[in-house]
């Protein structure tokens, strides 16, 4: 049964790793709904968030190659309900239409959103929350005209208490002293 | 105003050669061209320590490299220049990826300045091998050097082996520092070891003594893990017959007793018919390719799985593991037979002998001593390997022959074969077979080729020729691009679509690049001809002409399962 996956890659930050890791999935035939990549909380340590919408036997063999590359140091698989998960969305709305009724305003209330920018020709507009909230109050502002509108890939976090891969590291780097 | 004494500075491309000798390479593969020119200048005062072969090709330095790599167990290296050069590595590289093979190529780059701007023979390497290296690296500053040769020898033959490419830019070369160089045997990032969870070995061992019909399957993990005797010793105790893939072959010696034969394809007909008999698979580092498995809805739905392998991701791949026990089997395989008992499986192995004695009378016996006037493929080989003791080093290339030399090819020892399994490359064999000889120059290696093959790396023979390689060639020439018009015969009405082969005189070609050769069209020449290929010093050519239209049987015919294997 298909369903909705979130893989978190901790990995070095070494060029060409997000190729590397898009390969994987074209690869295997699995689409990437979303995909973004940052700085974690450990220093030095990248993190790339990605959604997909998969098999979990498909999904644990995308995982056993992600952790296969050299530079990634650990991937770990979630579902739906073990992450926090937010996407933000910017909307370009123009200031005309705003100051002809107070609609537009009305509905960026209710809808939680934000005005980051307002000059004569457009305005723009920030709303952050799940893919189905920030699509809805697109619905709502395009009966005045959206000019622009962009969606960002989803972050995440796990509802567990600390990072996962920060025991791992611990682990790896209590087993290369013990080594030395 | 004094100046503190500089530390010996030197360039790039001497710290290139260094850290070669470094690692412990005595030989090394490869082909000039601008972009490695420094490199090669750097090279020109260490002949003393770092033999360089002059291949006719970049394929052939690579596969020269993997031939070196597959007999010795070291890491095989080779050297190439930017752009076409790099792109004829290509070939070789990914072979070496899907074979599991430690190697390392060393390739020119434009300088860094240049890179980006489509300049003058520059290619994205690093782009290109991504996909075919278990890792790669483009080395923009000279500095850089010793810590990614540390890392690339690190990572090729570690864990489970691979090929690693190192794109080494022109001003890198030219570049001055201090070198120092520090073997690496750490990285955060990559664990070479999985760790085994002992559970599943109490678990293996209890499966293992429950069994009433287990059977082994030996791949190349145990020849990659130096792990032969600990695979005797447990298939010896809990008295498993062992079947092997076509690179597991000549991990165990033919004549044993507990040797079922080769799996898939081409393999055996005890083996695959009884693989949908067992009750129990132990898997030992070997992956479940498409060619051992046949139809996978159809494989081995009788049985428990046990898998060792090094690698997780192989565990689960294709077949689901019952028990998956990761780590190197050198490792895991003996814990499992401290605990299994020693059962008397005699009448489960005489099930085997059984079926081996309906492919002996209905396929070996007529191989080896055919009714037809032309020689067969098989009778050549199986008296070259008995002119040999059955105990030499076989490199194939790729078609009937190879399957007809993983037939009956013999061996006693292992780490005696050199074949391209999971690329199937065609021209892999005349160069692996140069690689092979400089790697074990005191054993006898002898290479298995089709004429379809020999074309397309024939010009190593100015290889074999200048760098004196006494490597032993039998050209099986059946004028047909054999494997090819075998399935044309069975699955496409027999239409002969562009397979039929128009030779060159090839004993005029051997002549041309001065390596002794005869002609063999009949089979009382044959015996004459194989005693001249094993004793001729130096190296040797016999062209025999055989049967135009034989096949090899047993077959699995592609889609089908592995039990209903054809026997003709
Ligand atoms: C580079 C490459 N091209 C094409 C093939 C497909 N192929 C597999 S076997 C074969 C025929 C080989 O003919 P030959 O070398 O004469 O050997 P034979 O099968 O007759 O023993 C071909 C064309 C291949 N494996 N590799």
């Amino acid at each position: 049964m298909k369903q909705e996956f979130t893989i978190s890659i901790f990995s070095e930050n070494h060029i060409g790793l997000l190729s590397q890791v898009s390969t994987v999935f074209t690869r295997r035939n699995v689409n990437i709904e979303s995909i973004t990549s940052s700085e974690s909380a450990i220093h030095g340590i990248h993190k790339i968030t990605i959604i997909v919408f998969t098999t979990r036997e498909q999904i644990e063999k995308v995982r056993g190659q992600l952790d296969k590359l050299i530079d990634v140091i650990k991937s770990y698989v979630f579902k739906a309900e073990d992450v926090i998960h937010q996407e933000i969305a910017l909307y370009k709305v123009s200031t005309a239409a705003i100051l002809e009724s107070d609609e537009v305003e009305r509905i960026i209330r209710k809808h939680n959103a934000r005005i980051l920018e307002i000059t004569k020709e457009y305005t723009v507009v920030e709303k952050s929350g799940h893919k189905s909230e920030t699509q809805e109050l697109f619905e709502k502002l395009n009966q005045f005209g959206v000019t622009q509108f962009v969606r960002s890939g989803r972050v995440a976090v796990t509802k567990l208490k600390k990072e996962l891969l920060s025991d791992y590291l611990k682990k790896i780097e209590d087993e290369k002293t013990t080594k030395d | 105003m004094f100046k503190k004494k500089d530390k010996k500075k030197i360039s790039g491309s001497e710290a290139v050669i260094l850290s070669l000798i470094n690692e412990g390479v005595d030989v090394l593969f490869g082909y000039p061209g601008g972009a490695i020119m420094p490199v090669y200048d750097a090279m020109h005062d260490y002949y003393d320590k770092l033999n360089h072969i002059l291949t006719r090709h970049e394929q052939g330095a690579i596969h020269a490299a993997q031939g070196y790599a597959r007999v010795t167990g070291k890491v095989g290296v080779g050297i190439v220049t930017s752009g076409p050069g790099a792109t004829n590595a290509v070939t070789g590289i990914a072979d070496a990826m899907l074979d599991s093979t430690p190697l390392v190529v060393i390739s020119g780059q434009v300088a860094s300045s240049l890179l980006g701007t489509d300049a003058f023979q520059e290619i994205d390497v690093v782009g290109i091998t991504q996909p075919i290296t278990k890792w790669n690296y483009q080395i923009k500053r000279a500095e850089d050097i010793p810590e990614a040769f540390a890392k690339a020898f690190y990572l090729a033959k570690s864990g489970r082996p691979g090929p690693v490419v190192l794109d080494i830019t022109k001003d890198a070369q030219f570049g001055e520092f201090e070198y120092e160089y520090k073997k690496i045997d750490f990285i955060r990032s990559y664990r070479p070891l999985p760790k085994t969870d002992y559970t599943q070995i109490d678990e293996a061992a209890r499966l293992i003594n429950l069994a009433k019909k287990p059977m082994a399957l030996i791949g190349q993990g145990v020849i990659l893990g130096n792990a032969e005797s600990e695979a005797l010793e447990f298939l010896e105790k809990s008295d498993i017959p062992a079947a092997y893939t076509l690179l597991g072959l000549s991990a165990i010696p033919s004549d044993h007793r507990l040797n079922i034969g080769m799996l898939g394809m081409h393999g055996h007909y005890a083996p695959n018919v009884k693989t949908n008999d067992a009750d129990l698979i132990i898997a030992v580092g070997m992956r479940f390719d498409d060619r051992v498995t046949g139809n996978l809805d159809k494989y081995a739905k009788k049985a428990k799985i046990i898998h060792l392998d090094i690698d997780p991701a192989e565990v689960n791949k294709n077949v689901y593991a019952d028990v998956s026990i990761l780590g190197n089997v050198k490792v895991t395989l003996p814990l499992i037979s401290e605990k299994v008992s020693s059962i008397d499986r005699s009448e489960w192995l005489k099930e085997f002998q059984g079926l081996t004695n309906i492919e002996t009378r209905k396929i070996i016996k007529k191989e080896i001593n055919p009714s037809h006037k032309k020689l067969s493929m098989g009778e050549v080989i199986h008296r070259v390997s008995q002119a040999f003791d059955d105990d030499a080093i076989m490199v194939t290339d790729v078609g009937q022959h190879q399957m007809m030399a993983a037939r009956y090819f013999k061996f006693k020892q292992t780490r005696s074969v050199v074949t391209s399994g999971g690329l199937g490359t065609m021209g892999f064999g005349l160069p692996a077979a140069i690689g092979a000889k400089m790697g074990k120059p005191d054993r006898d290696v002898v290479l298995f080729v089709g004429d379809g093959g020999f074309q397309m790396t024939i010009q190593e023979l100015g290889t074999i020729f200048q760098s004196k390689i006494p490597v032993k060639v039998v050209l099986l020439n059946n004028s047909f691009l054999g494997m090819v018009r075998q399935w044309q015969e069975l699955f496409f009405d027999k239409r002969y679509a562009s397979t039929e082969l128009i030779n060159p005189d090839f004993q005029g070609i051997c002549k041309g690049y001065h390596m002794p050769s005869e002609l063999v069209e009949s089979r009382d020449k044959l015996d004459s001809a194989i005693k001249n290929l094993v004793e001729h010093e130096g190296p040797y050519l016999i062209e025999a002409i055989v049967e135009k239209e034989g096949n090899v049987f047993p077959m699995v015919p592609a889609g089908a399962s592995v039990s209903d294997i054809r026997l003709e």
